[in-house]
């Protein structure tokens, strides 16, 4: 029984301190999702700037400063935002090595990202019902492309977020647990402010 | 031995605190982080609202705010400030890049004129 013990204290030991044997002393984990970060700014980047250079480009169909509920958007806004809270709360857990927290934090977060993506599911089906398709006009694609591909990502975190609590249920972490979190924690983050710019660029500013 | 294996564990776990304290906010802190977050959105519709009365200052304001709560997240809800610098390097390359030519797109395009 003792010698499980030390064994698993070593193990956990070694996990916590894996990216420290890389040549740069870093996770490579962890190098490798900032650069995919950095790379998802491109992608956001041109979504945005292809918004703002056709959201006066309608076709007779309500346009922005009619469509937008800013109260609605603003209460989305805020669950997200408070998304990110839980989520740091779960990483700030899961480094404390506690289970319970880090699974209760990691599920509101993911409670909370569901909240946003059935928000958006609500606004895209207004703006369809008031005749706004996704090829209605320049400024109904580029809208429908940019919220759509953020909707997306919300879904994959959640999926993430989900799987994460499962793996941690079942004990079945691959490597460093609380790096694993911190991991999904970042992409969630992410997506949190990509859709900082996008409420504020897209529904705040008027046409 | 069972004191010994216990006493390791003890150590672990300390400096894996102490790592961990060095490394971010205390779980307060981030609460705090998140309301500064959730006035600065609310001053932000707010402000929305105010479009006529605030003139020029309007775009300037918002976009002042836009880009605090932005960095806001980014510094310490994603532990940049406290993180090692080559993992913001990979970050403000590809943000930098991103801003950079998507910037001479809208200006090709004649957006800010």
């Amino acid at each position: 029984m003792t010698d499980v013990a030390v064994h698993t204290t070593a193990h956990d030991d070694h996990g916590d301190h894996a990216g420290h044997h890389t040549s740069t002393g870093l996770s490579n984990n962890k190098l490798g999702m900032w650069m995919f970060l950095g790379s998802e700014c491109l992608l956001f980047g041109g979504l945005i700037s292809t918004y703002m250079l056709y959201r006066g480009r309608t076709a007779g169909e309500s346009g922005p400063d009619q469509l937008w509920d800013i109260p609605f958007t603003s209460a989305s806004s805020f669950v997200l935002l408070m998304s990110s809270l839980t989520m740091v709360l779960a990483v700030s857990a899961a480094k404390r090595k506690d289970d319970r927290n880090t699974n209760l934090w990691l599920c509101v977060t993911a409670l909370l990202g569901s909240l946003f993506v059935a928000g958006q599911v609500y606004e895209f089906t207004t703006f369809y019902r008031e005749g706004v398709g996704y090829t209605t006009s320049l400024f109904s694609s580029s809208f429908y492309t940019l919220t759509g591909f953020h909707g997306v990502h919300v879904s994959v975190g959640l999926i993430l977020l989900l799987a994460t609590v499962g793996m941690i249920v079942k004990n079945r972490v691959p490597g460093d647990k609380a790096e694993v979190v911190e991991l999904v924690g970042l992409y969630w983050h992410f997506v949190d402010i990509v859709w900082i710019l996008i409420f504020t660029l897209v529904y705040l500013i008027p046409t | 031995m069972t004191d010994t294996v216990h006493t390791d564990a003890a150590q672990v776990a300390h400096d894996d605190h102490a790592d961990h304290d060095d490394h971010g906010l205390s779980d307060l802190g981030y609460v705090k982080v998140a309301i500064f977050l959730a006035a600065i959105t609310a001053i932000e519709v707010a402000l929305s609202y105010m479009v006529d009365d605030l003139g020029a200052l309007f775009l300037p304001l918002l976009l002042g705010l836009m880009l605090l709560k932005f960095f806001m997240v980014v510094l310490y809800f994603m532990h940049l400030k406290f993180d090692n610098k080559l993992f913001s390097l990979l970050f403000y390359i590809g943000l930098g890049l991103a801003v950079g030519v998507y910037l001479a797109a809208l200006f090709t395009f004649r957006f800010f004129s």
